[in-house]
């Protein structure tokens, strides 16, 4: 959906933080209270700003994980081992703390209920955030619209909203899981990395023409993406978002 | 100035911060941002053209844009989404090179690509030695994820104005929005002024 519409501009806000949730053991959410916030639509994200005492600044972005119709904002932050911002936010930021951030920013990797589907949402590990803000939205309005989910992260315990997720079959979502690394006994999951035959058996077929959204890291989505076109997938109905190293 | 609690930072000392403009890190990555899966066209079905407002458009072939005097160069690029890469080696043809003779009074240029991505830039930003069609990176053809066969490279201004897998340029008297600036970000972006979104 196009805005074409001139926006406000975009200034910076300071949040504080009102709720802080151990995801898994490197992931976290972080719910805000916010002073000024227009609204935002499932998928976008936020930029967040950090000064150090000497004025030193560090920005970034992060996806929102929480619905158009909820109250409270939040975002899911993943620690990288080398990253500059996502230690200080998993690991040091407390109840209590002032945020300074910016938002919502992109107007494409969006989903409303609205666009309609049948909708084809794929995860790689944190890439599950934004396509977490699209579920609950439609669960929030309780739309009908068929959805599909495929979440593929390291294992059990790396699954973000793992209790949610599996709940999320009760509520008309078809979720398929794949868990890469370590699988628990008894698993009835997928039990590896991504590839045609694993695509093709829990997606919608191409004839569905469904809506697709595929965010992680890059090389994830690229394998998703360019798989899905070579399954038939038209790639115009394809959205990604990338984050991470290239590798190259 | 509002200080984050507990914040440290990681300053990066064998960067020159003033080739970092502001918001920016420098990363020795080079991370992979497209909105859509990587098309790939065969080299055989290439052109690159060039039309609009001018008298006839003009195109060439991937042997004939080849087959064009080329520069290798090393620039800086700074993506939107915060990430900076310094040095980085490119060879191509130049802008000026291929509108080299063409007689317009367009002041904007509108890009497009394979996959359906465009971007608009005035023509001025895209002349005197500030853009071309880049080929190879790092003595290597451009990969597929970015940007290969070719893409436009306009490193003064945030990268999404490059735009991956040109197919060439529409000279306008008029300025329209590309895909990015549909969607919420900048007209011009220039990275020295923090111009990421509409409004900055």
């Amino acid at each position: 959906m196009e805005r074409t519409a001139v926006r406000r501009r975009l200034n910076w806000q300071l949040a504080t933080v009102a709720e802080l949730i151990d995801e898994t053991q490197r992931v976290r959410t972080i719910a805000l209270d916010l002073p000024d916030w227009s609204g935002h639509r499932a998928g976008q994200h936020v930029d967040v700003r950090l000064t150090a005492d000497d004025g030193y600044q560090a920005q970034r972005s992060y996806s929102i994980a929480s619905a158009p119709e909820e109250h409270q904002l939040m975002l899911t932050v993943e620690r990288l081992d080398d990253g500059e911002v996502s230690p200080y936010l998993v690991d040091e930021l407390r109840v209590g703390d002032k945020l300074e951030m910016r938002g919502p920013i992109g107007g494409y990797f969006v989903w409303e209920a609205e666009l309609g589907g049948p909708l084809q949402l794929i995860a790689g590990g944190s890439g599950v955030v934004p396509l977490r803000s699209m579920l609950r939205h439609r669960d929030a309005i309780g739309s009908t619209v068929p959805a599909k989910l495929l979440y593929s992260a390291r294992s059990l315990p790396d699954l973000i909203y793992r209790e949610e997720i599996l709940r999320a079959e009760h509520g008309g979502v078809d979720v398929s899981l794949t868990l890469t690394q370590e699988r628990p006994e008894r698993w009835h999951g997928y039990a590896r990395r991504i590839d045609r035959d694993l695509l093709a058996e829990v997606c919608w077929p191409p004839t569905k023409q469904p809506r697709v959204y595929v965010c992680g890291p890059t090389a994830f989505v690229e394998t998703a993406a360019s798989t899905l076109v070579a399954l038939g997938h038209d790639p115009g109905r394809i959205r990604t978002e990338r984050f991470g190293p290239s590798g190259s | 100035m509002t200080t984050s609690r507990g914040f440290r930072g990681r300053r990066r000392v064998d960067a020159d911060p003033a080739r970092v403009p502001p918001g920016q890190y420098v990363t020795s990555d080079f991370p992979v941002l497209s909105a859509g899966p990587t098309p790939h066209t065969p080299l055989a079905d290439w052109t690159f053209t060039i039309r609009g407002e001018v008298d006839a458009p003009l195109s060439w072939t991937w042997d004939e844009l080849r087959a064009l005097p080329s520069e290798t160069f090393t620039v800086d690029i700074h993506c939107v989404t915060k990430w900076s890469k310094l040095g980085t080696t490119w060879t191509g043809v130049s802008l000026d090179t291929l509108l080299d003779g063409v007689e317009t009074s367009a002041e904007f240029v509108y890009a497009f690509c394979d996959g359906g991505y465009t971007t608009n830039l005035p023509l001025e930003d895209v002349t005197g030695g500030q853009a071309w069609i880049a080929y190879e990176y790092d003595g290597e053809p451009v990969e597929p994820q970015h940007g290969g066969p070719a893409r436009l490279l306009v490193p003064h201004l945030y990268f999404w104005k490059s735009a991956k897998w040109v197919r060439g340029i529409e000279l306008r008297n008029y300025d329209e929005p590309g895909f990015w600036e549909r969607y919420g970000y900048h007209s011009y972006g220039d990275p020295w002024k923090e111009q990421r979104y509409a409004g900055d």
